[in-house]
């Protein structure tokens, strides 16, 4: 699949899991895997990391 | 078996881990997105599928304390209670709770103004080292070395004038050596330590690229885990001490979802199944 920001292709692999990031790597943008079905996904922009992120 | 619940809004590797270990040790486990997940005080338990137990993973420090205040009043019962994550999550409340309980911990001290923050530091002496209240990763963290560091970093503070920017956390800089131990505390056992250590400033964050190391669980180890962990209500926790050159152990944090992913490729136990194992039995109680 293709990065919905500048188009380049887009490895997301086969084991990745709902929730999982995706980055592109020509842009650098991340995607959310919002839902998975087999080898097709839908992305959606993955959140920035927020000033209450972490452990 | 168990039905297992694993809530989470970024998937890591530790929720990988924990999922797989889940599926293996043959319980019944579903990963539920808190961001598309709507609950009401119109809600009961029986509309969710909650299962038997949660492990609440959230990367978002609010977004999980504030899921796990719905889980519980759903009486779902979940990993960690929301009254430990909120003692964790902040850190003035943390060393309150630590010292109360005779953990040893690093000298703190609190203002609730710039100006009397910088009192606080003319009187104790410098260097200091400042953290905010809220944040993790070493986020803000930073060494207060002399006068006109402090008067910056202050002012800085003061423009952004955020609610937490008020509240002063100005802790003692200890003595060691560079590097600090994170111990993972499952319940009543230290299940794994490690040594973190500074890639050149004095920060030994994981997430900042500090080389992990593995430590020995001693005895003091073990001990001082386990008060601290008691302190702050108990269950899984990421425990991070520093070693005092005339001290010893000193107990500076307590992390409520704690990471554990550079740890489990060399600690003996497992970790992930020891964190189901004690969710699971905590369910059971």
């Amino acid at each position: 699949m293709n990065c919905p920001e500048c188009d380049a292709k887009l490895n997301v692999p086969d084991d990745a899991t709902v929730g999982e990031i995706v980055s592109c790597p020509d842009c650098g943008a991340d995607f959310e895997i919002a839902s998975k079905n087999g080898s097709t996904c839908q992305l959606k922009h993955a959140e920035k990391v927020g000033e209450d992120w972490g452990e | 078996m168990s039905k297992l619940r694993i809530v989470f809004d970024r998937v890591r590797s530790e929720e990988k881990m924990l999922e797989e270990k889940a599926v293996e040790l043959g319980h019944d486990t579903k990963m539920i997105d808190a961001k598309i997940t709507q609950i009401s005080t119109e809600s009961r338990r029986s509309d969710f599928d909650f299962g038997d137990v949660v492990l609440e993973r959230c990367v978002s420090y609010f977004r999980g304390l504030h899921f796990t205040a719905c889980l519980e009043f759903l009486d779902v019962p979940v990993i960690n209670k929301f009254v430990v994550a909120n003692n964790c999550g902040n850190k003035m409340i943390t060393s309150l709770l630590l010292k109360k309980h005779n953990v040893p911990t690093p000298k703190t001290y609190f203002s609730f103004s710039s100006e009397t923050a910088l009192e606080n530091l003319e009187r104790v002496g410098y260097p200091m080292v400042i953290k905010p209240v809220i944040g993790s990763w070493g986020r803000g963290v930073m060494a207060l070395k002399d006068r006109d560091v402090a008067d910056a970093i202050i002012e800085v503070r003061e423009l952004s004038d955020g609610p937490l920017d008020r509240i002063y956390y100005l802790q003692e800089m200890v003595k060691r050596p560079p590097r600090d131990i994170r111990a993972i505390a499952v319940g009543d056992q230290v299940v794994a330590a490690m040594y973190r250590t500074s890639t050149g400033g004095f920060k030994t964050n994981i997430a900042l690229g500090a080389e992990p190391v593995p430590c020995e669980i001693t005895k003091e180890l073990e001990d001082i885990c386990f008060k601290a962990s008691k302190a702050v209500g108990g269950g899984i926790l990421g425990v991070d001490l520093m070693e005092d050159e005339k001290r010893g152990l000193l107990v500076h944090e307590v992390n409520n979802t704690v990471e554990f992913k550079g740890l489990a490729k060399v600690a003996k136990k497992n970790i992930p199944k020891e964190m189901i194992d004690f969710a699971v039995k905590s369910a059971i109680r």
